[in-house]
């Protein structure tokens, strides 16, 4: 065989770069991040099992409903009424950015554009 | 085969029927719960106008305050260059009213400064130019924006007859005190265009304009629509003119003079 040796080396390499985020974290269970939830509130808006997965969405339709149709008050699955606001109502029981959103965020690889312009309750620097 | 094929055509029809009315019954029996609705103190009118009395305020220190108010509450950032956002601003009469000019004004009216902001148009340009509907008017009259859409075209601000509108050419937090923020309302970021909103914010909450609520009543807010507001008593009992009649956009701020 030509350049028997070279490709095998080459195959070898190959497959080790494959392979090497296995090998890496073998044997690390994946850990959640840690939150920090809120200390006084039980409840968020909606449920757990909602909000975990389709906050983006609610997010998504509070602003339509704020700012295109005009209404500023949302009623939750229990008739219970919340402002809407990213910064005046989320942000007021989540009272840190870094320690639950960017937490979860981070982890996902997932960036909302949303501080560009929204003020975290951390403030700005 | 005849009954079979009849009774086999009515239920056809019946299944037809039934997708015409399927999408609202499938609605109706999610509870037909709307999640929505406008706050308890919310302030509602069917046309939203401003009426400002230059007799009263007419000084560039006088204008200058009202902005402060503005621009604070909207974290409107001040920049030193040409480059400068503006949601409440202040220009001699020639720039105000080009069109209302004639050789020997009346030296007060010349004189006097005028305080600028979003018209509020019947026929906004803005809206109608925008290719994204950022810009849109609400069935109160307010013309605002809807910042997340806004793609930093600029075709708004080349429609709007008044100047009215600011493009962020850099990141307007540079430029704004970072410790003096209002918390409570967003900042723009680099790339949107943006205005007054006409406090739409505040009047959600019951609240007057953060201008008018600093003029000490020199400037009036409220219905056109209703003929007993006191917006129309005001402009019933005054002398008032709009900026730039001719472009045909039929502005809701008022001037007294
Ligand atoms: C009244 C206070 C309150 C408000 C307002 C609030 N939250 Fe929550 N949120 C909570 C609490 C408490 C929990 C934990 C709930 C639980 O453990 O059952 C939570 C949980 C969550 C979770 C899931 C966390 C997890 O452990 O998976 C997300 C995501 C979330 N909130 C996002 C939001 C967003 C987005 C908003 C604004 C639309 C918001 N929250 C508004 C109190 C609040
Ligand atoms: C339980 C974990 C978790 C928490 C806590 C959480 N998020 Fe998320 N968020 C996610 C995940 C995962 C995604 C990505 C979902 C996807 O791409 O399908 C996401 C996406 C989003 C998006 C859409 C981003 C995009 O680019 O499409 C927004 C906006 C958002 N989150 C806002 C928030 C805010 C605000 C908070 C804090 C109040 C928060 N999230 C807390 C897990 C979380
Ligand atoms: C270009 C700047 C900008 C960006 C980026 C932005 N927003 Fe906003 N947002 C605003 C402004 C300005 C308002 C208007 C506030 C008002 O009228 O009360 C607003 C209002 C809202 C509102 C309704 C009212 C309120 O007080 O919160 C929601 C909800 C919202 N934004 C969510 C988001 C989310 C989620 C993201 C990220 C995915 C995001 N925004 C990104 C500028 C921005």
């Amino acid at each position: 065989m030509h350049y028997g040796g070279k490709i095998i080396i080459g195959i070898v390499i190959f497959v080790g770069l494959l392979l090497s985020p296995f090998v890496f974290n073998v044997g690390k269970a994946y850990k959640q991040p840690e939150l920090k939830l809120p200390a006084n509130e039980k409840k968020c808006v909606e449920s757990l099992e909602f909000m975990r997965t389709k906050h983006m969405q609610l997010l998504n339709e509070w602003r339509d409903w704020a700012l295109r149709d005009g209404k500023r008050v949302y009623v939750n699955h229990e008739g219970k009424e919340f402002e809407i606001s990213l910064q005046n109502t989320c942000m007021k029981c989540h009272k840190s950015k870094a320690d639950f959103c960017d937490k979860c965020h981070n982890d996902a690889g997932v960036s909302p554009y949303c501080w560009d312009c929204h003020i975290q309750p951390e403030g700005l620097k | 085969m005849k009954n079979n094929r009849r009774s086999f055509i009515k239920l056809a029809g019946l299944a037809a029927a039934g997708l015409c009315v399927a999408p609202k019954a499938t609605l109706a029996s999610g509870g037909g719960h709307s999640p929505v609705k406008a706050g308890p103190k919310a302030e509602h009118a069917k046309r939203w106008a401003m009426v400002i009395d230059t007799r009263k305020v007419h000084t560039e220190e006088d204008i200058k305050v009202l902005q402060h108010a503005c621009h604070s509450v909207h974290n409107v950032p001040d920049i030193p260059t040409k480059q400068n956002i503006k949601w409440l601003w202040s220009a001699p009469y020639e720039e105000c009213f080009p069109e209302q000019q004639n050789p020997h004004l009346d030296d007060d009216v010349k004189g006097r400064s005028y305080m600028l902001l979003c018209n509020h148009c019947e026929n906004p340009p803005c809206v109608r130019v925008c290719p994204t509907k950022a810009t849109f008017k609400r069935p109160d009259g307010i013309v605002v924006m809807d910042y997340h859409r806004c793609i930093g075209c600029r075709y708004c601000m080349a429609a709007c007859p008044y100047g009215s509108r600011s493009f962020n050419f850099g990141e307007p937090r540079d430029y704004l005190d970072l410790t003096k923020l209002n918390t409570d309302f967003p900042t723009r970021m680099r790339g949107v265009v943006e205005k007054c909103n006409f406090c739409v914010e505040r009047l959600a909450k019951g609240l007057q304009p953060a201008c008018v609520e600093a003029s000490d009543g020199a400037i009036v807010f409220g219905d056109l629509a209703d003929k007993d507001s006191e917006v129309r008593k005001v402009l019933r009992e005054n002398f008032t003119i709009r900026r730039k009649p001719t472009a045909g956009t039929e502005p809701s701020v008022y001037y007294i003079i």
